[in-house]
């Protein structure tokens, strides 16, 4: 520590180096948490806590061909399950083909298998007294400014009504919220009844495209599924069961697989900042050389200087890093405010802290070994001399 | 007078490619406790080589070289720096001052090497520097000082941590002729009350003239030794 | 202090606003720009000593290689970097451009944005086929192809775990209507059998899709028969028989979408005002281009933006590892330059000089950037989720227009790079220069 003054002495030597030094070591530390937030975002899709508590079970044909709703029953009565409920995948718009709406329509107990989703007990009683209600995400009636009593018009994709018309129109009785900032993209549902849905879809055939359970206890999910998918073994609608975060997981996966792509860029990114600092530290040490070499008369040893230069590297490469992090905090922040969960990214958590600074410790010592060890090795006469 | 340097038939041999040079030839040398020696000789006759040895920086070919009844040449590298921060101030043709660090911090970096505080080195460091006139000087910048301030300043760190023997390299070569003699008068009184043993090389004989003793060197042997005027 | 920072500040808005200028500017004006300079060289008084004295900086690149690579490397990663994520972008778009044209339109259910959503009854889509704008064959027929697409679960043959992959159900009008499918190996599927064939993406994307073996899809057993090429979209799916795949699948007598050749691309419209005229039908109809890059519009979009921004921080950061390495480039030869001021050089030679050298450095970056993208990516298949809820399967386009985009990047940088040193250079008085050690 008593050093310091030292290490500080070093790095202003050359201010205008220093400083391009550290705006570059910021941008690649600014690159590598806005990535890797995005990169986590895709990672932990579907991994929440609850989720571990979840199946889902679709037809194992094709995530598109529906089940029957006679299964219900029996899949409730699978030991181990404790709930369980059935959804309708529903496509449609709110007033313009560009605001598109992913609903579902919802058996009744659909709710209590997502206590994630926070709502006030009145807003749920309502839900389940009002047939054409509609239960949304606060993120979703922030974007269209939705309010409790609201009727909402939906022009559905394929799902006309019984009655022709294209146009179904549900009362907003309940908006949930969930707290965990990273499952903010949670918050754009939009779920109502799968009776209403049924009986007034000109389709409605008693068909249903998944059901969802929650088991009591997560470390028998292997089995229950494996229960579950027994019940219509050799029929004509066989199912797949699987956990939700790994159903989510693996759906996420195949839109785009994040971990090369990022892992390209930020390896390109390291790769070109390593070589700059460490040029800078290689100059910074060889122009000091007649200075080290004065320490190292005063009785300096070799280890003293040794880490005074890999000092002056991991300080250079942490407060470039830092900031860079701080950046990326702000950066994230600021999108994530402006747009919400359309767009995937996750607060820069500890998690990326720790591994940037981690980094930054990692690529210091790198960068600074071999100049460090140049230094101290270096021969006092020669190094006074001028050799 | 007992003495403090004691060299017995010092050799240095450096190798050039396939050229042997032999710097300093069986050099036999006393240097008493209190002795302020110029070391003279014309260029390349191996007067800055036996000062880096005396002084610990360089370890010899043959030959020994006990201070204060230390065998310094036995010493690896990391005992002789330790050897050199507790016994030895080296004071430099061109002062060879931290240039980022103030006159303070620089006569304080030997200080880095003890145990003090932090509250302790400064104020050693403002007692160093009061001791050559530079009290005022403490905060500034080695490039905001005269050459012989900057001397001074360097002679002020070479005895902050209270070394016996101070070694000086042509310490008035790069300074004015006024410079010179405050430097020369300032180690002189080093060397008489603060009983500090000097070796200077030096080629001026008017700085040769403030040491107590002067010693020839030729071609890598002592050719003679004679009082100095001062003496 | 304060001064500097805020001269500081200043010119790096001034060096980010002219990197995007740059980017803006079409290939050719560098071309042109490079051209102008080469002749300023060869041909004027001061050209040729700039020439001279940028000759003598580049003597000296040898022995500071670790100055000099930071320059290439910093622009080899963002050209790289660039060029990379470009190509992907236009992969994706022109393999889902590919599949649709001017003359082919698409009919699905009223309110549907893509075949998945879609479904027609047979009804709707014999009525549509037999509009008068429609193409017909040398018997008579309507070109108008009815097709059911659903969805299946395969495993991928980069590591086994199961992915959708897209079955399109059509009759044999669909050889008519889509003449790009052409036949690489094996035969076209028989109708009423279980037989498919594969697209040569969808091929080499998934497991067990080779000639001749047999896969169970929907619970059933199929022969692959053939394997096909159209270089488009349709390389990622499976064909069969749509009857078959009805049967299969369950989905009963309803089509995805009719696909139809019209008998002239000029025709839509009227074909277009001809269905929504039609009360027994509710459809919406676009041509297949139109259906087809509003699909890619978003990924590709989204790819840009992303690869775009990163470029530009990269760049951002390359600028000042230019910087540093050209001060200091210009610190050690600070002598060498203050003398050839004292000659009587004047400034523009070496503005000049330490331009060019940048410039050089930094083309040569975007060469190396822009070769190991090509090289890396050249030949790099990737695969989406697309909006039939299945595989896409695509292929980087490294184009030529891509690389040059790259260079442009490359050289935009070096300039910004070189350029603040070199009027320091130039203004730096010539007494304190030589003086310099």
């Amino acid at each position: 520590m008593k050093y310091l003054h030292l290490v500080w002495a070093a790095m202003l030597r050359r201010k205008a180096r220093t400083l391009l030094t550290l705006l570059s070591i910021m941008l690649a530390f600014l690159l590598f948490g806005v990535l890797d937030s995005v990169r986590s975002a895709f990672m932990e899709a579907g991994h929440n806590v609850a989720a571990v508590h979840r199946l889902v079970t679709f037809s194992k044909a094709s995530l598109t061909v529906p089940l029957p709703k006679s299964l219900y029953s029996r899949i409730e009565a699978v030991p181990g399950v404790s709930e369980a409920a059935y959804v309708n995948w529903f496509g449609g718009y709110y007033q313009t083909p560009k605001h598109a709406l992913g609903g579902e329509a919802v058996g009744a107990g659909f709710f209590a298998l997502f206590p994630e989703y926070e709502m006030p007990a009145t807003e749920r009683r309502a839900f389940a007294a009002i047939r054409t209600g509609v239960v949304v995400g606060e993120g979703l009636a922030r974007r269209y400014h939705w309010k409790l009593g609201d009727k909402i018009p939906v022009q559905a994709d394929i799902f006309a009504q019984k009655n022709g018309s294209n146009t179904w129109t549900f009362d907003l009785v309940g908006i949930y919220h969930v707290s965990a900032a990273r499952l903010e993209s949670e918050e754009y549902g939009f779920y109502f009844h799968w009776d209403y849905f049924d009986q007034a879809s000109a389709l409605g055939n008693g068909t249903v495209n998944w059901y969802v359970e929650r088991v009591a206890d997560p470390r028998q999910a292997d089995r229950i599924a494996r229960a579950i998918d027994a019940l219509s073994a050799n029929s004509d609608h066989e199912t797949q069961t699987q956990r939700e975060d790994a159903f989510a997981a693996h759906l996420i996966s195949q839109y785009v697989d994040m971990g090369p792509i990022v892992g390209a860029i930020l390896g390109a990114v390291f790769f070109t900042l390593i070589l700059l600092t460490s040029n800078t530290m290689t100059q910074a040490v060889r122009e000091r050389v007649p200075e080290l070499a004065i320490l190292k008369t005063l009785g300096f040893p070799g280890r003293g200087i040794l880490s005074l230069v890999l000092g002056e590297s991991v300080l250079l490469l942490a407060s470039g890093g830092a900031a860079g992090l701080v950046l990326a905090s702000l950066v994230v922040g600021l999108v994530r405010a402006r747009l919400g969960a359309q767009i995937p990214l996750l607060p820069v958590g500890w998690a990326i802290w720790l591994q940037g600074l981690g980094l930054t410790a990692l690529i210091g010592v790198l960068v600074g070994a071999l100049p460090a060890r140049h230094g101290m090795r270096l021969r006092i006469v020669d190094a006074l001399s001028g050799h | 007078m007992n003495s403090l340097v004691e060299i017995l038939g010092l050799s240095k041999v450096y190798i050039r490619g396939k050229q042997k040079i032999e710097v300093l030839h069986h050099i036999d040398l006393s240097i008493g406790c209190g002795d302020f020696v110029a070391l003279m000789g014309p260029s390349g006759s191996g007067k800055t080589t036996l000062l880096n040895l005396i002084g610990g920086l360089d370890s010899p070919t043959e030959g020994v070289i006990a201070v204060h009844g230390q065998r310094i040449e036995q010493l690896g590298e990391s005992d002789l720096a330790r050897w050199r921060a507790a016994h030895v101030g080296f004071v430099f043709q061109f002062y060879n001052l931290l240039p980022m660090l103030s006159a303070r911090k620089n006569v304080e970096l030997p200080l880095l090497l003890t145990r003090l505080s932090a509250l302790e080195r400064t104020n050693h460091a403002d007692v160093a520097l009061q001791l050559v006139g530079l009290a005022d000087r403490a905060a500034h910048k080695p490039a905001e000082l005269s050459g012989g301030q900057q001397q001074r300043v360097a002679i002020a760190r070479a005895i902050v941590s209270d070394p016996m023997l101070l070694v000086c390299d042509e310490p008035t070569g790069d300074l004015d002729r006024q410079s010179a003699v405050e430097v020369l008068t300032l180690l002189r009184r080093l060397n008489r009350d603060h009983g500090k043993t000097i070796v200077m090389v030096t080629h001026d004989p008017k700085a040769a003239d403030f040491a107590s003793k002067t010693l020839q060197l030729d071609k890598g042997t002592l050719v003679s030794t004679a009082q100095g005027a001062a003496a | 202090m304060y001064q500097k920072i805020a001269s500081f500040v200043t010119s790096s808005i001034a060096a980010i606003g002219a990197l995007a200028a740059l980017a803006l500017l079409p290939s050719w004006s560098l071309v042109l720009a490079c051209a102008v300079l080469v002749g300023w060289f060869s041909l004027t008084r001061v050209g040729r000593q700039a020439w001279s004295v940028a000759q003598m900086g580049m003597a000296t690149l040898p022995q500071r290689p670790g100055a000099a690579s930071v320059v290439v490397v910093g622009i080899a990663g963002v050209v790289g970097v660039l060029v990379a994520l470009l190509s992907l972008a236009q992969g994706l778009e022109s393999t889902l451009r590919q599949a649709g044209t001017d003359d082919t339109a698409i009919v699905l259910r009223a309110g549907s944005q893509t075949e998945i959503s879609s479904s027609l009854d047979r009804d709707t889509a014999t009525i549509a086929g037999e509009e008068p704008e429609v193409l017909r064959d040398a018997r008579g027929q309507p070109m108008a192809s009815p097709e059911l697409i659903t969805v299946a679960s395969l495993p991928k043959s980069s590591d086994g775990r199961p992915a959708n992959v897209a079955i399109r159900g059509v009759e044999q009008a669909a050889w008519g209507v889509h003449p790009d499918v052409r036949i690489l190996a094996g035969r076209r599927f028989t109708p009423g059998l279980r037989e498919l064939i594969v697209g040569k993406a969808a091929a080499r994307e998934f497991k067990g899709l080779t000639l001749g073996s047999s896969v169970v899809l929907g619970g059933q057993p199929w022969t692959i028969v053939g394997e096909f090429d159209s270089g488009n979209a349709h390389d990622s799916e499976l064909w069969a028989d749509v009857d078959v795949v009805a049967s299969v699948y369950r989905h009963g007598s309803n089509v995805s979408s009719l696909t139809v050749r019209l008998s002239n691309a000029a025709h839509f419209q009227a074909f277009k005002a001809a269905l929504a005229g039609d009360p027994r039908l509710k459809v919406d109809v676009s041509t297949t281009r139109t259906y087809y890059e509003k699909q890619s519009e978003a990924l590709g979009r989204m790819i840009r933006i992303l690869g775009t921004t990163v470029a530009i921080i990269m760049a951002v950061g390359a600028v000042f590892g230019a910087l540093n390495t050209m001060y200091t480039a210009i610190a050690i030869r600070t002598r060498e330059i203050a003398t050839l001021r004292a000659m009587g050089f004047r400034s523009a030679p070496v503005v000049v000089s330490v331009l060019t050298e940048t410039i050089l450095l930094a083309l040569a970056g975007g060469a190396l950037g822009a070769a190991l993208a090509w090289a890396l990516f050249g030949h790099y298949t990737a695969s989406t989720l697309g909006s039939n809820f299945s595989q896409v399967v695509f292929e980087f386009r490294v184009t030529p227009a891509l690389l040059a985009a790259g260079l442009k990047w490359a050289v935009a940088i070096g300039l910004i790079g070189g350029l603040l040193p070199a009027l320091l250079a130039a203004r730096m008085p010539v007494t304190s220069g030589l003086k310099a050690l």
